[in-house]
C-alpha cells in the first residue's frame, strides 16, 4: 500500500517519490535493458532515458491499467527494441529473437569489467529449462502477446498462459532457496 | 469465485508482463482489491520478474541527482535540438503535404473537366438524337402529305391570280369523302403584319362564301399546305386577305387567288 501512496504522489511530480521509485526500480529497469541490447552502457544510457521518458509522462501511468512496474517494464524494452531496431541490428533481426538473455552470462564470462552478477543470475535460472527461459524472455523482457510467443516457440497458445505459470513458479522457487 | 482456480490459470503472471486487455487489466485490479489472495500472489510474482531483471542488470552509475540534472537540462537540450533538427524534417514535411495538396487540387481539377466535358458530349448527344428524331418525324410528315395528295379521291382545284396579286396562286386537294382540303399556299406572298389569308367554299349561283378557315401561322410554316375541313358541296375555292382573325363575309376586294372545282 505504500507503493500507491509514492505513486500517487509521482504522479503530482513530487521528485522525492520519484527518487523512491527510482531507488526501488533503476536495477531492474536497467536489467530489462540489458537483457535486450546486451551492453552495459549503452543500458546504462537508455536506462537514464527511460527515467527521463517515465517522469516526463508519469501523468498517463493509470493503476487501473495495470501494476507501476509493468508500466516501467513497458517503456523500458519499447526504449531498448527502438534503440537496437535504429542501430546496425537492423540487418540482424535474428539478434532480436533468437539470443535469449542467458546469452549475458556467454558475454559476460569473457568480459572481465562487467558489473552484471553473473553468479546470482546462473543461480537464478540454473535449473529453469530453455523453453522456461524462452518463454519469460519473450513475455516479459520483450513483450510478445501470447499469439507472437506461441508463434515463436511453435507451441498451440492456449500452453503460452500455463507454461509461463509453471516457468514463473520455477523461478520463485529458485529465489526462496537462495 | 474460485481464488485458487484463478491463480493457477496463470493469468496473473501475463498480468505482470503488460500484455493482456485494458478490460483484463481492469478485472484484475479490482480482483486484488477484493481478494487478498491475488494481491499477495500479483506481488509475489512481480517479486520474482524484479530478482530477475536485477540480476541482469549491469548496475546503475548514474545517482538520481545527475538524472534529475539531465532532467532539467533535458527540457533546454530539447528546445535548442528541435530548434537545430527540426527544420530540415519538418520543411521536407511541410513540403510533402503541400505537394500532396497541390496534387489533389489537381487531380480534384482533373477530374472535374472531364466530368464538365462529359456533360457536354452527353448533351451534344441529346441534341442530335433530337435533331434526328425531328427529322424523322418532319419526313414522315411529308410521307404523309404525299400519300395523301396522291390519294385517289382527291380533285386538285389551281386557283389563279386575280387583280390584287396578278402573281399569286394555289391548289386546294379535295377529298370529298373524308371532307378535307389541303391548301397549298406556296405561290402567295407572305400576309402584311395584321392580316391572314381566309379560304372560302363559294356556290356560284347566287354566290354564296362559306369560311373554311385561316391559313394560321402562314409564315412560319414550312411546306405551306394547310388542311382544312370542307364540309360544302363547294363550286369553287378562294383565298382572301382579312384582318387577323378572319370576317364573316370576304373582302372580295382583297381576293388573291380563285379557282373553279372541275366538275366530275
Amino acid at each position: 500500500m505504500q507503493l500507491d501512496l509514492l505513486v500517487d504522489q509521482f504522479k503530482k511530480k513530487d521528485p522525492s517519490a520519484f527518487e523512491k521509485l527510482y531507488g526501488m526500480y533503476a536495477d531492474n529497469i536497467c536489467g530489462v535493458i540489458n537483457t535486450i541490447v546486451k551492453n552495459d552502457a549503452l543500458s546504462q544510457e537508455i536506462c537514464q532515458d527511460v527515467f527521463i521518458k517515465i517522469w516526463n509522462n508519469c501523468e498517463s501511468y493509470n493503476s487501473s491499467k495495470g501494476r507501476f512496474f509493468t508500466w516501467i517494464l513497458n517503456i523500458a524494452r519499447n526504449a531498448a527494441i527502438d534503440e537496437i531496431r535504429s542501430r546496425s541490428y537492423k540487418n540482424d533481426k535474428k539478434n532480436l529473437s533468437a539470443d535469449y538473455f542467458v546469452g549475458i552470462l556467454q558475454n559476460k564470462e569473457d568480459e572481465q569489467a562487467s558489473t552484471v552478477d553473473t553468479q546470482g543470475l546462473r543461480k537464478l535460472i540454473d535449473n529453469l529449462k530453455e523453453k522456461c527461459v524462452q518463454i519469460i524472455e519473450l513475455l516479459y523482457f520483450r513483450g510478445y502477446t501470447q499469439k507472437d510467443a506461441a508463434e515463436e516457440l511453435d507451441i498451440p497458445i492456449g500452453t503460452v498462459k500455463t507454461r509461463n505459470r509453471s516457468c514463473i513458479s520455477q523461478l520463485r522457487e529458485n529465489m526462496e532457496g537462495k | 469465485m474460485d481464488v485458487e482456480k484463478y491463480i493457477a490459470s496463470g493469468i496473473l503472471e501475463l498480468y505482470i508482463a503488460g500484455i493482456l486487455s485494458d478490460k483484463e487489466n481492469l478485472e484484475i485490479a479490482n480482483y486484488a482489491k477484493e481478494y487478498p489472495e491475488i494481491q499477495k500472489e500479483i506481488v509475489a510474482i512481480e517479486a520474482s520478474i524484479l530478482a530477475l531483471s536485477k540480476k541482469a542488470s549491469p548496475g546503475y552509475n548514474y545517482s538520481f541527482k545527475s538524472l534529475m540534472n539531465k532532467i532539467n537540462g533535458e527540457v533546454k537540450v530539447v528546445s535548442i535540438n528541435e530548434k537545430r533538427s527540426t527544420p530540415l524534417l519538418s520543411y521536407v514535411g511541410w513540403a510533402a503535404s503541400l505537394l500532396l495538396a497541390v496534387g489533389l487540387f489537381w487531380m480534384y481539377q482533373q477530374n472535374e473537366d472531364l466530368k464538365s466535358n462529359i456533360q457536354v458530349v452527353e448533351k451534344q448527344n441529346v441534341d442530335l438524337e433530337q435533331q434526328i428524331a425531328d427529322t424523322d418525324s418532319s419526313l414522315e410528315q411529308t410521307q404523309d402529305l404525299l400519300n395523301t395528295l396522291r390519294d385517289k379521291n382527291i380533285s386538285v382545284t389551281s386557283l389563279g391570280g386575280q387583280t390584287v396579286s396578278p402573281t399569286s396562286y394555289a391548289k386546294a386537294y379535295w377529298n370529298k369523302e373524308n371532307q378535307k382540303v389541303f391548301i397549298d399556299a406556296k405561290g402567295l406572298p407572305e400576309p402584311p403584319d395584321g392580316f391572314v389569308y381566309q379560304v372560302w367554299s363559294l356556290k356560284l349561283s347566287p354566290l354564296t362564301p362559306t369560311s373554311m378557315g385561316l391559313l394560321e401561322d402562314f409564315a412560319t410554316d414550312e411546306n405551306k399546305v394547310f388542311a382544312l375541313n370542307n364540309p360544302n358541296e363547294s363550286e369553287a375555292f378562294g383565298i382572301t386577305l382579312e384582318p387577323a382573325g378572319g370576317s364573316e363575309s370576304p373582302n372580295l376586294e382583297q381576293l388573291y387567288t380563285l379557282g373553279v372545282v372541275a366538275a366530275s
